[in-house]
């Protein structure tokens, strides 16, 4: 269980957590979304202590983090996969952890056949690993101590599909077994397969969250006209907004029968009409990314 | 029963590619596990000052450069300097400057390498890192000194014996006990430095400056300014330091010596572990 309750925290004139509230409940995995520099990464590191608030808190299981008396083996925590001395080999990585949480050996052992690190790979030297393979070395340190709660910062980074692939299993499991899965990512696709709930964070405002299932549905409806300015005032007299999405296409904030109605009253044929399942999210999340994201033309003419 | 004992051991290697469940939750049973114990902390820190090829070395070159400081003293020393002072003088220098490094690189190194990300999340006490690698810092400046002593005993022995004259302890006990104090001084002064730099070029450039940059220039103004001259023995760390080198200490040397200790050492210390406690870990 982790509960993050009215964070905010502020770099000078800068907000890059700005009231985020939200909770990420064991038995499920909770995809934390937005663009990159919306505040996943901060608000991670306020979670794990490494960084402190500006006001509010936030909470793995019940505690602050620094108050857990041996954390790695209540939350396993995975923020920075490059973040190791280069020098150290992928196995003394993983004893310094297991030293410092005062586990048996062996269990460095466990954990290298766990995320597939050879015992030759395992001797290597970090500054030699693929950006693959670190992330595989630091999944292996999170989960060293057995820990309840896992918060995983980007580990889908630098994993070809199969490692994707592989680690969706693996934090599935570990949900399916009543832990605490926290994981964030800047790609929807990549986190909509994978999270039961979601938090999407943009500018450091949590700008919607709940049931990955709800999320997805309640986008109202699609609809394609020959006649789609008609077909947007009559909405529009009815009190019902909607957008252009196409030349005959357009997106209506209400159910596919309200927008049926409305049209057949109308007069206006319609060519198509169906839910609009999981474009409301996109939508959204593509207006969160448009300010980061500039058309190359843009950059041309500036 | 422990935390530790009651994790299971069920992974049989390989199971992972069948994403087989890594852990089994819920066997511990409610209760928090026990606190990470200081020792445990200090000893996992010792071991991260030899685990890489560069802190290997590192550690390798104090027993190294005492053995060749011993050996050219044999080699080039004539016959009358043959005494365990000389001895003493010749393996003082290479630990003056690789203790303080040793020190220093053992905090910089997690904000150069980035691994205090993991440190500090498996230690989130960070003021318990720091005292763990201060105090291992010490144990190991001490246990140096010690080995370096004995090799430059070893090298009066045999040096001696081969010249054909003499040994000569002309070191008292006291006097080695006052090198050794000196010498985990610096120690300390490289680990301030690195906690209050949090950057391994950085604090050692900062650490040749002050060790061998600033005595000639404190000198020069001790020579030219009387009212300095009067005043370094109580501002001037490295003065009152390098008296410990000379022999036994007046009551007004170590005076001198924990006046200034407060004041280059202790103060920017306090500094430095504030500004760590506080500050976000990149």
């Amino acid at each position: 269980m982790i509960e993050v309750e009215a964070l905010t925290k502020r770099y000078g004139t800068f907000t890059a957590v700005d009231d985020v509230t939200f909770r990420a409940e064991p038995g499920r995995v909770t995809g934390f979304l937005g663009p990159n520099g919306a505040g996943k990464s901060t608000t991670m590191r306020i979670l794990v202590g490494l960084a402190t608030p500006g006001a509010g808190s936030a909470k793995v299981l019940g505690r602050r983090f620094a108050d857990l008396p041996n954390p790695g083996l209540e939350a396993g925590v995975l923020l920075d996969a490059s973040a190791q001395h280069a020098g150290r080999t992928g196995r003394e990585v993983l004893t310094i952890a297991q030293r410092f949480m005062g586990l048996p050996p062996g269990r460095v052992e466990e954990m290298l056949a766990l995320v597939g690190l050879t015992p030759t790979e395992a001797g290597r030297r970090v500054r030699h690993y693929s950006l693959g393979m670190r992330q595989r070395l630091g999944i292996a340190a999170a989960l060293i101590g057995d820990p309840e709660v896992l918060v995983l910062d980007e580990p889908a980074n630098g994993l070809d599909p199969a490692g994707i692939r592989w680690m969706r299993d693996l934090l599935r499991g570990h949900a399916d077994r009543g832990g605490t899965v926290l994981l964030s990512s800047h790609l929807l696709h990549e986190i909509e397969v994978i999270a039961d709930d979601l938090v999407v964070i943009g500018n450091g405002r949590v700008v919607a969250q709940g049931a990955k299932s709800a999320l997805l549905q309640a986008a109202g409806s699609v609809v394609r006209t020959p006649e789609p300015e008609r077909l947007a005032l009559a909405l529009h007299t009815e009190g019902i907004a909607s957008s252009s999405t196409g030349p005959e296409a357009l997106r209506a904030e209400a159910e596919p029968d309200v927008v049926g109605r409305i049209a057949f009253a109308a007069g206006l044929p319609v060519l198509e009409l169906r839910p609009a399942d999981g474009a409301g999210l996109e939508e959204m999340f593509l207006e969160l990314t448009a300010d980061t994201q500039r058309d190359p033309r843009d950059e041309a003419a500036a | 029963m422990t935390s530790t004992s009651s994790l299971p051991g069920t992974i049989v290697a390989g199971a992972a590619r069948t994403a087989a469940p890594p852990v089994r939750l819920g066997s511990r049973t409610g209760t928090p596990p026990a606190a990470i114990p200081f020792a445990r902390v200090a000893r996992t820190e010792l071991r991260k000052m030899f685990d890489t090829r560069s802190g290997f070395w590192l550690m390798a070159s104090i027993a190294l450069t005492a053995l060749l400081a011993t050996g050219a003293v044999i080699a080039f020393a004539p016959d009358r300097a043959l005494t365990y002072s000389t001895f003493a003088t010749a393996f003082g220098f290479p630990m003056a400057v690789v203790l303080p490094i040793i020190a220093l690189l053992s905090v910089t190194g997690e904000w150069s390498q980035r691994s205090g990300l993991s440190t500090f999340t498996i230690v989130p006490h960070r003021g318990r890192v720091l005292l763990a690698k201060g105090l291992v810092s010490v144990a190991v400046g001490i246990v140096s000194m010690l080995l370096a002593c004995v090799i430059g005993a070893a090298g009066n022995l045999v040096g001696t014996a081969i010249a054909g004259v003499d040994t000569v302890w002309d070191v008292s006990m006291g006097d080695l006990a006052d090198i050794i104090l000196a010498n985990v001084l610096g120690l300390v002064l490289g680990f301030m430095l690195g906690v209050l730099l949090r950057s391994s070029a950085g604090a050692i450039v900062a650490y040749f400056v002050y060790s061998l940059v600033l005595p000639p220039l404190a000198g020069l103004l001790a020579a030219s300014q009387g009212w300095f001259h009067d005043l370094q023995p109580w501002v001037d760390f490295n003065y009152a330091q390098s008296a410990l080198f000379d022999g036994s200490l007046s009551t007004a040397q170590w005076e001198h010596l924990a006046v200034t200790a407060a004041l280059w050492l202790v103060a920017p210390l306090v500094v430095g572990v504030r500004v760590v406690m506080r500050s976000e870990v990149q």
